[in-house]
């Protein structure tokens, strides 16, 4: 592994067997397949796709969290090496100390009859990270402030707080056990455009002070855009592109990424219809189509594309692709 | 000029709750005229959907109109004052007849234990006077026209056997199905992947150019207004600030609020800019703030705090179009 690569996945598989079948093969969900991505170290990394892509899952792996079927995830910082496929005992213990989740869902993640002060230093105590509860206290002060929390909210239970306090106090959270690696999986998705802008704003600014590396999760480009310094696109269970966020925008070489972007309403009202409609649903991750996995609806799909997996190459520095005519297309279609 | 077909007038509604009245809607005016789309925008809590509600006296037990409200909805050269609709039988014209809803979560307008068809053709039979066969065709062709693969076969299947997309789908074709002269779409899209939400705004324009329909659509995305409406009204706690044509809020917005979604908004077109987020959290339904509502989280009102606090700001009145309450605009409009 490279010096300043945080967490890579390498060829990650991660299934989930279906139960309840009595006979014949028994049908797997192929929720992610073939994964190949690195983390750099205090970068802020976005990963993007429709619903069912498999983001939650890979990230869920990431945390070891997941069944890993086939291939690795190797975690490297300055002080240990795991490889989370064999990662057990103490090791996984230390491991849940360095390596965070912000949930999806802050409304359901916290407990209605804890305190936020006890929703916070729960992670410490569990963890047995602090020996006395002033300890303790100090250090759900010191995060709590970093949120933008103060003493009064610390007594309160959460439900008396709107969906951006919420947001605070499960990043908060994530952040007491001094983490290196945070997934934050849909963490604005259901705010206000002007929380979401707020809570953004905390995430960036908590990466720029404390060099955590993060693993953000959304199906908004336009927020990944903002907020990431690279993207991988994900579709059907697969990474199809990635490139630093620039270059995803400014040379964008797959087919489905070029749909995304052209999805994405555009604010200027006389700009309208142009999005490049892409037809259909995506496909079942049980039966995932053969060949390139988004051939059911890729409007420039060939016969090579229905019988030949597109191999995962590099086209320019930092910017990998999985499609057989990226090179053609880009210059047809401009980028 | 032709009549609108709705005509909300100083529309005031409270809920009765154990902790005293909410005032949940404020003194809305509005029009739409036919073939017209009406975009409203607002954070969530705002009274977005008890406005639309109160378009088809939808709203809970608990809910009291000021006596100076009115709503008139104008079908065939008749006129109905649809706060008075008292009984369930006059109800009807309003209730599936000339105004359907879809909502956001199209799970909870199906009844998960009858079929996708049974519930199209029963509202039809409500509705107008088909017969059960003629029911099941219009049903059919609707479930055609909005793009449902084997319609035939999808009208004997269960909501819960339709995905996220096709429910929705499903739903609008339900709610068309009656021809309504206004369709009232509640966050239509926003539980939707951008992919499917493109598709999901393709067809709603679609269908109102074939049917001529008016749409009030409702949603929290300044995008997905730039994409769909013809005017605009924003609202803040219950509210209008600012009502005008979509080029009007959206290129040249007047109210500070309407400019603080704006800024808060994640641009494609320039990564750089800033998410300045609109300071502060919205203030409680049973907390309304005096003066102008917006005053507690405004940046513009410096120069004239006192009065922002004291005095409610009326309507400009320069343009017949655009018109914004704030004391900024109408003392531009008097110098
Ligand atoms: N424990 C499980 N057992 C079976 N299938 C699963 C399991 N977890 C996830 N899946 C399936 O794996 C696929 C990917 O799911 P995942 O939750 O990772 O998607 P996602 O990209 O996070 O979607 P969303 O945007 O809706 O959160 C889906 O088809 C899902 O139904
Ligand atoms: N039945 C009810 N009783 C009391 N308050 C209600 C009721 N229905 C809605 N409200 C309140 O009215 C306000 C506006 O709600 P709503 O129209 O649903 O907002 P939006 O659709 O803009 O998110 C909110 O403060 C909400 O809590
Ligand atoms: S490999 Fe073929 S089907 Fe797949 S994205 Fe490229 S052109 Fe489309
Ligand atoms: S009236 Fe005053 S507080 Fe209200 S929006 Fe205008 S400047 Fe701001
Ligand atoms: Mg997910
Ligand atoms: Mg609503």
């Amino acid at each position: 592994m490279s010096k300043d690569v945080l967490i890579a996945a390498r060829d990650l598989s991660v299934h989930f067997p279906l139960r309840g079948l009595a006979f014949g093969e028994r049908p797997v969900v192929r929720a992610c397949e073939g994964i190949n991505i690195e983390l750099e170290k205090g970068s802020f990394f976005g990963l993007v796709g429709e619903s069912g892509s498999g983001k939650t899952t890979l990230g869920r792996a990431m945390l070891k969290a997941a069944p890993i079927s086939h291939g690795e995830i190797v975690y490297s910082d300055s002080e240990v090496t795991y490889d989370l496929g064999s990662l057990k005992g103490a090791e996984l213990k230390e491991y849940r100390k360095r390596a965070q989740l912000i949930f999806q869902d802050p409304y359901a993640a916290l407990s209605p009859r804890m305190t936020v002060r006890d929703i916070i230093a729960e992670p410490l105590e569990v963890m047995g990270l602090t020996s006395s509860r002033d300890e303790t206290d100090a250090r759900v002060r010191a995060i709590a402030a970093k949120c933008r929390l103060n003493l009064e909210h610390l007594r309160r239970f959460p439900h008396a707080f709107s969906g951006g306090q919420r947001q605070r106090i499960s990043i908060a959270r994530a952040l007491v056990s001094d983490p290196k690696f945070i997934v934050a999986d849909e963490s604005v998705a259901a705010l206000d455009v002007s929380i979401q802008a707020d809570v953004l704003n905390l995430l960036n600014s908590i990466q720029a002070e404390s060099g955590i590396t993060f693993l953000f999760i959304s199906h908004d480009l336009s927020v990944i855009a903002h907020t990431c310094d690279f993207v991988a696109v994900m579709y059907l269970g697969q990474i199809v592109e990635s490139a630093p966020t620039r270059k995803l925008f400014s040379e964008t070489a797959h087919p489905y990424t070029r749909a995304l972007l052209s999805a994405i309403p555009s604010l200027d009202p006389d700009v309208r219809g142009h999005a490049q409609k892409l037809e259909g649903e995506i496909p079942s991750p049980i039966n995932p189509p053969p060949g390139c996995r988004f051939n059911t609806r890729c409007p420039h799909a060939q016969e090579r594309c229905r019988s030949e997996v597109p191999e995962w190459r590099e086209m320019s520095s930092g910017h990998h692709v999985a499609c057989h005519f990226s090179e053609e297309l880009s210059a047809a279609l401009g980028s | 000029m032709t009549k609108p077909l709705i005509s909300v007038k100083d529309l005031t509604l409270r809920f009765k709750t154990d902790e005293g009245l909410v005032t949940a809607v404020n003194n809305v005016s509005f029009d739409i005229a036919p073939g017209e789309v009406l975009g409203l925008v607002g954070e969530s809590g705002s009274g977005k959907s008890v406005t639309a509600k109160s378009l088809m006296m939808l709203n809970a037990e608990n809910s009291v109109y000021d006596d100076n409200s009115s709503i008139t909805l104008n079908v065939d050269d008749q006129d109905f004052d649809v706060l008075s609709l008292r009984r369930p039988k006059d109800q009807m014209i309003v209730r599936g007849g000339a105004i359907s809803m879809i909502f956001q979560e199209p799970m909870a307008s199906f009844a998960p234990a009858i079929t996708i068809g049974d519930q199209m053709v029963e509202q039809l039979l409500i509705h107008s006077d088909m017969t059960a066969v003629q029911a099941k065709e219009v049903s059919i062709e609707m479930l055609t026209r909005v793009g449902i693969p084997v319609p035939a076969q999808r009208f004997g299947q269960y909501a819960f056997e339709f995905s996220g997309g096709m429910r929705q789908r499903a739903m609008i074709a339900m709610a068309l199905s009656t021809k309504p002269r206004l369709l009232i779409a509640d966050e239509p899209t926003t539980a939707l992947d951008v992919t499917i939400q493109a598709q999901v705004i393709e067809l709603m324009k679609d269908l109102v150019e074939e049917f001529h329909m008016s749409i009030l659509f409702i949603t929290h995305d300044l995008g997905v207004i730039a994409q769909t409406a013809d005017r605009v009204a924003v609202m803040y706690l219950g509210n209008l600030v600012e009502t005008g044509t979509v080029r009007q809020v959206i290129n040249s917005p007047a109210h500070p609020y309407t400019r603080g979604l704006l800024n808060s908004l994640p641009k494609l077109d320039d990564l750089e800019a800033p998410l300045t987020p609109v300071p502060g959290d919205i203030p409680s339904p049973l907390d309304r703030p005096s003066g102008c509502v917006f005053h507690t989280r405004c940046v513009e009102s410096s120069a004239i705090a006192e009065k922002c606090r004291t005095e409610i700001p009326g309507y400009t009145t320069d343009s017949a179009n655009h018109q914004v309450a704030c004391h900024l605009a109408t003392q531009g409009e008097q110098s």
